[in-house]
């Protein structure tokens, strides 16, 4: 798709021949993100479409009881700007909230904004170097002193802080942020910046009140007592918390929108595993909700028949992936295996890779271990391939693998394995030990050796292999076998950090530790030039074609081999009206929640 | 008897410091670290996860960690956790009393299973009764909690509905409502705990009772002409107990340390499903903080029970 092509279909959701989730679909399809898909309509002057969000029915705030909710791994500590995982994310998003949030379709929901900045409002300015927001008025912490624009500024330069090693200074470390009068700040970029709604919004854009984290800067950041003891603004406050077993929260009275919230009483129990997670929702009816049900997707169907609950889907950010090493992992080159200086012996061949994408049983794949939980899908970044380019489809097909390896010249020995030029296609397949993922290796070892490749399965306990370990070879950034498969989460509306990892300056590497976010070490001159380009494109519709064409380079090149989608599944009580997004936290319209009896 | 107890005391001293040396040097060569999570996030740069490192200490050599954790555990201060931030004494705190509550209760259930069936066992050998409760005693401590745990939540929360298989250690009701509640969720963990004790005590209780009663003071009771009941309560179970005490005695540390699997299963934040989590998070103090409690612990109570030994039997004496 060129940027003609997506121009005219700007044009027609425009001119309303072209529904906008279509458009928005579309868009996911091709390797963009919802919230960029928005932000492509919203910067053409299509409106904003108004949240969708069923009817909030409850008529006063407070009178709904207790809410009861279960993450199988407890939250740990209660700053959403020192979180290790979701699950201190969703934790602090109890408590706190950023300006704005992503609703699924990708369309931004004020929360402390009084409106969503837009060109045609004079938020975003035409330059894309700064945008400015208007706050809502009246709204307080907790504690009962009122939320400025101090606070905002405050918290962005207490995220930029090196001192404080947080997690969101990426977001926050480019950018200044001002103050205009008590309600408006301006946030001022470094360079042009197509993709603007990052800092303050969804999960890194919580607000922190000054007026608690003052003196606790930098170094002092971890002793902040409201690292545990929160003050917020959001629709529940700090009753109780105990680290990786409950978060407990009850109705604030001040909160800032009418007749919310609807529960008395919040509690958010940790621990356990996800199965039982979903029985106790599902099933048993003994909590409200669950999240992030990492269930077969059999067994959810099981529990669903008792009618007390169901599993609700939806997509976000997440791919099953096949990487392919392009650097010999079995040749040492000075203590450095899968070295740079080592090129692949045969993987860097097209067609092996070629093959190896056509024998990945995507399909079966889902059909026999997914489920709902899993879709099949040809494309790095997102969801099913139903409005995918050309370029992008995927095919099962151990025939024409085989066509391929032979035209290459890999000829099948006597032992059934192809070889050239005395190299065997004998390849070491790696993953973290997950069963759902040793019975994928299983489905794609026994295609393998129809078409003539050996392959030898290896699983590494989770704990090693996604550890920054500088000295464990076993690492997923140390990549010393053939081909790995892991799930690689994109946590970030826009895609340019998570396109970052397949240009060359990137690699992995002992020089950089591991720490190079280019796994694979393909390199790719083409790749790199479309990258700088996006880097500083400020037109968004220029920009979000240059993305999809690098999401089309590194799925014709087969650099990865994308296996299954993996949307949101949580477990919800019948009752409970919610509504999950895969962009932001599952507490992101938290406000909204309530029971139907 | 002060001069052995004395000496006793500083043996253990090197004792400890030698286990806290192996503890620590084990989890420090183990794989992974506790910024795992940060590691996998495209969104945050490398620096913050070396500044975190280099914060907490990790960048230092081995021993140069061990002194520094060595001599602030001296002084009392155990640090605080990687993942939480919070000190670990807090951390261990705040888990100690439902640990206290859900363990103890099971360590007590277990005695008043085990005591009174072992005595009639052991009174009544090969009796009907006494086939049954052995039956029984050998299903028990061959059935693991894992799985008496699971039976018991398909049976009582999801065929029955009886029971919450999920424990929650704040409940905001009050008064009798407080109470029943948190027996209501006690019940299983509880029960599968205090079941599998009461197994092995049993067998333990039974052969110790059998011991004694074969022996001459207890053939001169019955020849007295005293009741039954009087011979077994006064002159068997009371000599037939010693080594039973002693036994309780080492397993109080155990109830510190929590019951790992039946905390997991049953969501009981008790400071073994702490140091679960703790050890996949690789929290190093934490895991530390409560191997080390817990090993001095065995080791403290080894002590007092040797020592128990020469008060309860006098035959028995320490130089």
């Amino acid at each position: 798709m060129e940027e003609r092509d997506l121009r005219q279909l700007i044009g027609q959701v425009k001119a309303g021949h072209l529904s906008r989730r279509s458009f928005v679909q579309m868009m996911v399809g091709l390797g963009l993100t919802a919230p960029m898909a928005g932000q492509l309509l919203a910067s053409a002057g299509v409106a904003q479409a108004q949240t969708k969000t069923a009817p909030y029915k409850p008529t006063k705030r407070g009178g709904g009881g207790q809410l009861k909710t279960l993450w199988w791994q407890g939250a740990t500590l209660l700053n959403p700007h020192f979180a290790t995982g979701t699950k201190d994310q969703d934790g602090s998003r109890i408590f706190y909230e950023p300006l704005a949030s992503w609703d699924p379709d990708g369309n931004l929901s004020p929360n402390l904004a009084a409106e969503i900045p837009t060109v045609q409002n004079g938020g975003v300015s035409k330059d894309g170097r700064s945008v400015t927001w208007k706050l809502k008025k009246g709204v307080v912490w907790h504690d009962g002193k009122p939320f400025t624009a101090d606070d905002c500024v405050f918290t962005a330069e207490w995220v930029a802080d090196p001192a404080t090693a947080s997690r969101n200074i990426n977001t926050y470390k480019d950018l200044k942020v001002e103050k205009i009068d008590s309600h408006t700040i301006k946030v001022t970029f470094k360079k042009p910046t197509p993709f603007w709604a990052d800092a303050f919004v969804g999960v890194g854009g919580m607000v922190l009140p000054k007026h608690a984290f003052e003196a606790y800067k930098g170094d002092k950041s971890r002793e902040a007592p409201a690292n545990l003891k929160p003050i917020g603004t959001g629709p529940y406050k700090y009753v109780d918390f105990k680290p990786g077993d409950m978060v407990r929260g009850e109705l604030f009275s001040g909160y800032h929108m009418p007749n919310r919230p609807f529960f008395d009483t919040i509690e958010m129990k940790g621990g356990g595993d996800a199965v039982s997670a979903a029985r106790a929702v599902i099933q048993t009816g003994e909590f409200d909700y669950a999240w992030n049900m990492q269930v077969e997707d059999e067994i959810l169907k099981r529990l669903e028949q008792g009618g007390k609950g169901k599993a609700d889907i939806v997509s976000g950010g997440n791919i099953e992936h096949i990487q392919i090493n392009f650097t010999d992992p079995n040749k040492d080159v000075d203590g450095e295996r899968s070295s740079l200086k080592a090129p692949h012996p045969f993987l860097t061949d097209p067609a092996v890779r070629q093959a190896l994408n056509l024998l990945v049983d995507r399909a079966s794949v889902q059909e026999q271990i997914y489920g709902r939980t899993g879709i099949a899908t040809a494309n790095f970044l997102n969801q099913p391939a139903r409005y995918a380019s050309k370029a992008t489809k995927y095919e099962f097909n151990v025939e024409k693998a085989s066509q391929i390896l032979e035209a290459a010249g890999w000829k099948k020995g006597s032992d059934g394995i192809r070889a050239k030029d005395g190299k065997r296609l004998k390849m070491l397949y790696q993953t973290s030990i997950n069963a759902p993922r040793q019975k994928t290796q299983a489905i794609v070892k026994q295609a393998a050796a129809k078409a003539g490749i050996e392959m030898e399965l290896k699983s590494v306990t989770a704990s090693v292999f996604f550890s920054s370990d500088v000295a464990n070879p076993d690492t997923y950034a140390h990549f010393s076998t053939d081909i790995q498969m892991f799930t690689t989460t994109m946590t970030q509306p826009d895609p340019e950090l998570f396109m970052l990892q397949f240009t060359s300056w990137e690699a992995a590497s002992k020089d950089n530790k591991w720490q190079g976010r280019n796994i694979t070490r393909w390199r790719s001159e083409e790749y790199d030039k479309l990258f700088r380009s996006a880097e500083s494109e400020l037109d968004p519709v220029k920009r979000a074609a240059l993305f999809i064409k690098m999401n089309e380079l590194v799925i014709q090149n087969v650099v990865v081999i994308p296996v299954v989608f993996r949307p949101r599944v949580a477990a919800v009580a019948t009752t409970l009206r919610m509504e999950q997004s895969g962009w932001d936290s599952d507490f992101w319209a938290l406000h909204n929640w309530y029971r139907e009896a | 008897m002060s001069k052995y107890f004395i000496r006793r005391l500083l043996i253990l001293i090197p004792v400890l410091a030698g286990i806290s040396l192996v503890l620590f040097t084990i989890l420090a060569l183990a794989p992974g670290d506790p910024f795992e999570e940060l590691a996998t996030n495209p969104n945050v740069p490398p620096e913050v996860r070396a500044n975190l490192r280099a914060q907490f200490g990790l960048d230092d050599p081995i021993a140069v960690r061990y002194v520094r954790w060595f001599t602030s555990m001296i002084r009392g201060d155990w640090g605080f956790s990687f993942v939480s931030r919070v000190n670990v004494v807090t951390l261990i705190m705040q888990r100690l009393p439902t640990t206290i509550a859900v363990i103890g209760s099971a360590q007590l259930l277990g005695l008043l299973i085990a005591i009174p069936i072992g005595v009639y066992s052991a009174t009544r050998p090969y009796s009907l009764f006494d086939q049954i409760a052995t039956t029984c005693a050998f299903l028990g401590f061959s059935l693991p909690t894992f799985f008496t745990g699971l039976l018991f939540i398909l049976f009582f929360s999801i065929y029955l509905d009886w029971l919450p298989f999920i424990y929650r250690a704040d409940i905001t009701a009050t008064g009798w409502r407080w109470w029943w509640e948190h027996i209501r969720q006690a019940i299983m963990p509880v029960a599968v705990l205090g079941l599998a004790q009461a197994a092995s005590m049993t067998r333990f209780m039974r052969s110790a009772v059998l011991d004694v009663i074969q022996l001459d003071y207890v053939r001169t009771a019955r020849a007295k002409g005293l009741a039954e009941r009087i011979t077994i309560v006064k002159h068997v179970v009371r000599n037939a107990l010693i080594p039973v005490v002693t036994l309780i005695s080492l397993q109080v540390p155990t109830i510190f340390a929590g019951a790992l699997i039946t905390e997991q299963i049953f969501r009981v934040p008790g400071i073994g499903s702490l140091l679960i989590s703790s050890i996949l998070a690789n929290d190093t103090p934490v895991v530390m903080a409560i191997t080390f409690v817990f090993s001095a612990l065995v080791v403290l109570f080894s002590l007092i029970a040797d020592l128990l030994y020469g008060w309860l039997d006098p035959r028995i004496s320490y130089r």
